[in-house]
């Protein structure tokens, strides 16, 4: 935390005019580096966070299934009903059985990167989610974008690609320019950005809101006076709140990014239109 | 931790922050390949063969009382079927054992007429035989109680056999013609 006659002095914006007041900024979201500053391997401390959930989530999934077992128990279980959640909500009702289990691999990763990554937004000691800055979502967005295309020009060829993925039956002659021209900028454009922003914003706003809640609490409780630190309780119960609403958040973010990849999938490579 | 002055130097301003970090995408495709390839590899290949196993398991265990319960209906078939069977036979054999021992009964009871038959038969020939015998003893005696009374009353001894014999035969025939003529 920044020194309250420090922060009165360098931060004179009318929401921090009291003292140590911390305001959310953009500024948090990109930490100081620890290792390889300037470099591509530069290291800071969700970077690093980053690889040690995503090592956890790898252990957790081999120790769980390290001798699987025809009644599951323990460990297993839980690592069977996380897989199955992905098979069946979203691969098989999506894509089918057969196309489902082609592509659970990349589905499942997905799934529990993102939501790894996500839910360091709430953990302790963290607090920023490696998905709330662009590097991660773009990655991502990127990887889904290039399979799809990639799987549809496969099943399709060249021509009967771009046809399935720009014409649509039944529009009148005179508007098909414009909706091949539309659906070509959705498929190629639009998917992989909305992914990308959804996913990005929805966890930065998510650690703002946090940081919001929880300095005014910090602020209210230490620093204000008469009633306000009873505000500065309403303030924490209500970043408490929102701490569990993040875990959900960061769920359902993985859930969609999910979803949504399969069901591009599923536009490119299915020969129903 | 950094004062929010000396960060914001480095933070992205503006459309700045849509542009993606090479480090960011460094690590995140570094731990991504390391997710991807342990989960691909190592765990999936387990969870398929786990669950292919139990939807195994799930339907031999179906299939095997599916079996059972063919099996329990065949035998449950079969011994109706013997039951049938035996019921059957049961019945042949009493109206069998009935008809036998009508039969039976029918032939005692011939048996037994004609031996009551035989005996009542025999009876009569006994009591013919005996009537004969007495008839002929009468006779005799008769005759010679005849004789002896007539030679009595006549003071004569007819000694002579046959003109003896002659007189008691026609003595008994009047006396049989007129028991005849009095019947």
């Amino acid at each position: 935390m920044e020194h309250p006659l420090n922060a009165h002095a360098l931060t004179p914006t009318p929401l921090a005019a009291g003292d140590g007041f911390h305001t959310p900024s953009i500024a948090e979201f990109f930490p100081d580096a620890v290792l390889f500053e300037g470099t591509i391997f530069e290291l800071t401390r969700i970077r690093m966070a980053l690889i040690l959930i995503t090592l956890v989530i790898a252990a957790l999934f081999v120790i769980g299934m390290r001798k699987p077992k025809l009644v599951p128990r323990g460990g297993q279980n839980v690592a069977e009903v996380a897989i199955d959640f992905v098979r069946n909500q979203i691969a098989f009702e999506t894509l089918g059985k057969k196309e489902g289990n082609r592509y659970l691999p990349y589905l499942v990763t997905l799934f529990f990167f993102v939501f790894g990554a996500n839910i360091l937004a709430i953990t302790p000691g963290v607090n920023i989610a490696a998905t709330s800055t662009i590097g991660l979502p773009f990655l991502l967005a990127i990887i889904t974008w290039a399979i799809y295309h990639v799987q549809g020009v496969r099943e399709h060829g060249f021509v009967g690609y771009v046809k399935v993925q720009t014409v649509v039956p039944g529009v009148p002659k005179a508007l098909a320019p414009v909706v091949i021209l539309l659906e070509a900028l959705q498929a190629l454009v639009i998917r992989p950005f909305s992914l990308m922003l959804r996913l990005m914003a929805n966890m930065m706003a998510g650690h703002i809101l946090l940081v919001l809640f929880f300095s005014g609490a910090s602020y209210l409780l230490l620093e204000g006076g008469g009633l306000l630190p009873v505000a500065g309780v309403g303030s924490a119960v209500m970043g408490l709140a929102f701490t569990g609403f993040e875990l959900f958040v960061a769920a359902l973010q993985a859930y969609i990014f999910t979803l949504l990849t399969a069901m591009y999938i599923n536009m490119a490579i299915s020969h129903e239109h | 931790m950094a004062t929010t002055t000396e960060l914001a130097a480095e933070a992205p301003e503006g459309i700045g922050i849509l542009l993606p970090a090479g480090a960011d995408l460094f690590w995140g495709a570094v731990c991504f390949v390391i997710l991807f390839g342990v989960l691909w590899k190592a765990v999936l290949p387990k969870a398929r063969k786990a669950l292919a196993e139990r939807t195994d398991a799930i339907e031999g265990g179906i299939e095997r009382a599916e079996a059972a319960q063919t099996e329990a209906q065949e035998v449950l078939e079969q011994y109706k079927a013997q039951l049938a069977e035996a019921r059957h036979e049961a019945a042949r054999l009493r109206q069998e054992a009935q008809e036998q021992g009508a039969a039976l009964i029918a032939e005692m009871r011939a048996e037994g007429q004609r031996q009551r038959e035989e005996i009542v038969a025999a009876g009569h020939a006994q009591v013919e035989a005996d009537r004969k015998v007495a008839s002929a003893a009468l006779r005799q005696d008769i005759g010679k109680l005849a004789t002896d009374l007539a030679g009595k009353l006549v003071g004569e001894s007819l000694e002579d056999h046959a003109r003896q014999s002659r007189v008691i035969d026609r003595f008994l025939d009047d006396l049989e013609e007129k028991a005849e003529a009095t019947r």
